[in-house]
């Protein structure tokens, strides 16, 4: 495959993983934990590096998943003891990133990650850094990681699908009827922390957070179906990885920055041209409208 | 053996307790009326059947058992404002709901289950809206369709937190029919009902509470002037002595 090829297939998974998962962050209204998280399994992928001294992907996605769910943890510890719940996620989000910017620096010299590189990614290196087993060259190991967490996010929402969404739209029904909602929310919150840093290396902690959150956010205009509203987010995270690398290649921008900004260019015209949601939708009803009764 | 039976239930709030030591049990197959002021407990105290709120101390039993030994009898009709209507569903998808709790791990609502929420949905009037965005049903279309989800449950033993809320007097009357039914099959049915002019003619047995639970009986036993006056204290007014229509001041 050529090597723009590998780009376009990484970018195409992180948007599918990302799109999915982040359908249900909009729908929990939990867009800022996912903006945490995103950031705290830094220290995760540093901590896992630190024990295990090595960059396989999976101990960055066990150390980021378990960071995650701490992340989470913390947040609902100090939101269900008073703290308001935008300044609890700000605090643990900046005490455990800073933690984890801390160590790094210290360790700056061992771990071949650095700062820039985690916060903005860095696709273009991507199908260089490849999978070789017994000597044969498998492809990038980012696109592995990438489908095989995209194969897990699949297969528990597949298993958990009824679960997830009565707990999503009615947790007092969801828990009256025995579904363990706590459960179903760290499940999420574990989807979240594996998808970030599988994506992490492609398209950096801060660019995951626009791969998640706008994908699921312009579906959300579009239909009034669950289902289909994670088919249309899954659409958008390929279509903003595909024309993000077209866009970058033709003005020789960054790739991450211009597949982030695709993404919010389509959320912006979708926002304005929506037939349900969006302003000429609600124009042209209040035209239809004022005509019947001129 | 009683559908519910509560003993000694104190619930609290980041230590404030808004339940203090309500004991009580109903009969079976009887319509049961919750009145109360705003803030009395009524919510808290479905919320504690259901195991929704912890429970500070007591116990409470469903047919003799803890509640969550006995989920599949039970029914919970939510306050409507409870949940986000904006949610990407449509009332029949709300319905089926209704029938999770039957389901089991792994599954999908099949044929049946389906069967099921569209008889319920038939029931309450809203057959033709199966397909409908929930956002695009009216407050009391909306109301229709919890209880729809409600009837899918196939419970034994309803709660139900103001359903009468945001409709209209003709639906009040079709889903009180509907409540009959059930009873008439023998199902108890528990509702948080706010308007004091319709208690006597709806429900059997009456739990007037604020707090504490000051009165349960049957209705015309329990909903007295004086009961009133202890459950709402000085903001009842009285529009007619005679017709003993107690009504609150807003
Ligand atoms: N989650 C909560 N945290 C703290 N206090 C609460 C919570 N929910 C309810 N309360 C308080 O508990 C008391 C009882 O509330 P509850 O909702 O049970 O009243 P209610 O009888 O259902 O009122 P209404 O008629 O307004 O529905 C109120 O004083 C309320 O402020
Ligand atoms: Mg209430």
């Amino acid at each position: 495959m050529s090597y723009g090829a590998w780009i376009i297939l990484t970018g195409s998974l992180v948007g599918v993983s990302c799109g999915i998962v982040g359908c249900f962050l909009i729908l929990r209204k939990m867009a800022m934990l996912a903006d945490a998280i995103s950031h705290t399994v830094l220290l995760g992928i540093v901590l896992a590096y630190l024990v295990s001294h090595s960059l396989e992907g999976i101990y960055m996605l066990v150390g980021a998943g378990i960071i995650g769910l701490l992340t989470a943890f913390l947040v609902q510890v100090l939101d269900t003891s008073g703290v308001q719940s935008d300044a609890a996620i700000g605090v643990v989000f900046t005490s455990l990133f800073a933690l984890g910017v801390i160590l790094l620096s210290a360790f700056a010299g061992k771990v071949h990650l650095d700062v820039n590189h985690a916060l903005m990614g860095e696709i273009t290196f991507i199908p260089w850094d490849t999978l070789t087993i017994n000597g044969m060259d498998l492809g990038p190991s980012a696109v592995w990681m990438l489908g095989f967490v995209l194969i897990l996010n699949l297969i528990l929402i597949f298993f958990f699908y009824k679960e997830i969404k009565i707990s999503s739209f009615d947790p007092a029904m969801a828990t009256a009827i025995g579904i363990p909602v706590i459960f179903i929310h760290y499940l999420l919150m574990s989807m979240v922390s594996i998808t970030t840093v599988a994506s992490f290396d492609s398209v950096g902690a801060i660019l995951v957070v626009a791969m998640l959150i706008v994908p699921g956010a312009t579906a959300y205009l579009l239909t009034d179906r669950l289902i289909i509203m994670l088919c249309i987010s899954a659409v958008i995270g390929v279509a903003s990885a595909v024309g993000g690398y077209y866009a970058a290649l033709a003005w020789n921008i960054s790739i991450s920055g211009s597949m982030a900004s695709i993404a919010g260019l389509i959320f912006g015209l979708t926002f304005i041209l929506s037939p349900k949601h969006g302003l000429l939708g609600k124009v042209l009803a209040r035209r239809s409208i004022s005509t019947q009764h001129s | 053996m009683n559908p519910v039976d509560i003993s000694n239930v104190t619930v609290a709030y980041d230590r404030k307790p808004v339940l203090q030591e309500v004991t009580f049990n109903v009969p079976e197959g009887k319509l049961i009326g919750i009145v109360g002021p705003n803030g009395a407990g009524k919510s808290t105290l479905i919320k504690a059947i259901l195991g929704l709120v912890p429970t500070a101390s007591g116990t409470v039993r469903i047919y003799g058992k803890p509640y969550k030994a006995q989920r599949k009898l039970v029914g919970y009709v939510p306050q409507r404002g409870s949940v986000d209507w904006d949610f990407p569903t449509n009332a029949l998808d709300v319905v089926l709901m209704g029938r999770y709790g039957h389901i089991g791990w792994f599954k999908r609502p099949g044929k049946k289950d389906t069967k099921i929420a569209m008889q319920a949905l038939d029931k309450v009037g809203m057959k033709e809206y199966a397909d409908r965005q929930i956002s695009q049903l009216s407050g009391g279309q909306q109301q229709r369709v919890f209880l729809a989800r409600a009837l899918a449950q196939d419970a034994t033993v309803y709660f139900m937190d103001e359903p009468f809320v945001g409709v209209d007097a003709a639906t009040e009357k079709a889903i009180i029919a509907l409540l009959n039914e059930l009873k008439a099959q023998g199902k108890t049915v528990l509702v948080v009902h706010h308007d004091l002019q319709t208690v006597k003619e709806y429900f059997d047995w009456t739990l007037l509470l604020n707090k504490r639970q000051v009165a349960l009986g049957p209705t015309e036993e329990v909903f007295t002037i004086d009961n009133l006056q202890k459950t709402y204290g000085g903001r009842l007014a009285f529009l007619d002595q005679q017709v003993n229509q107690p009504f609150v001041q807003q």
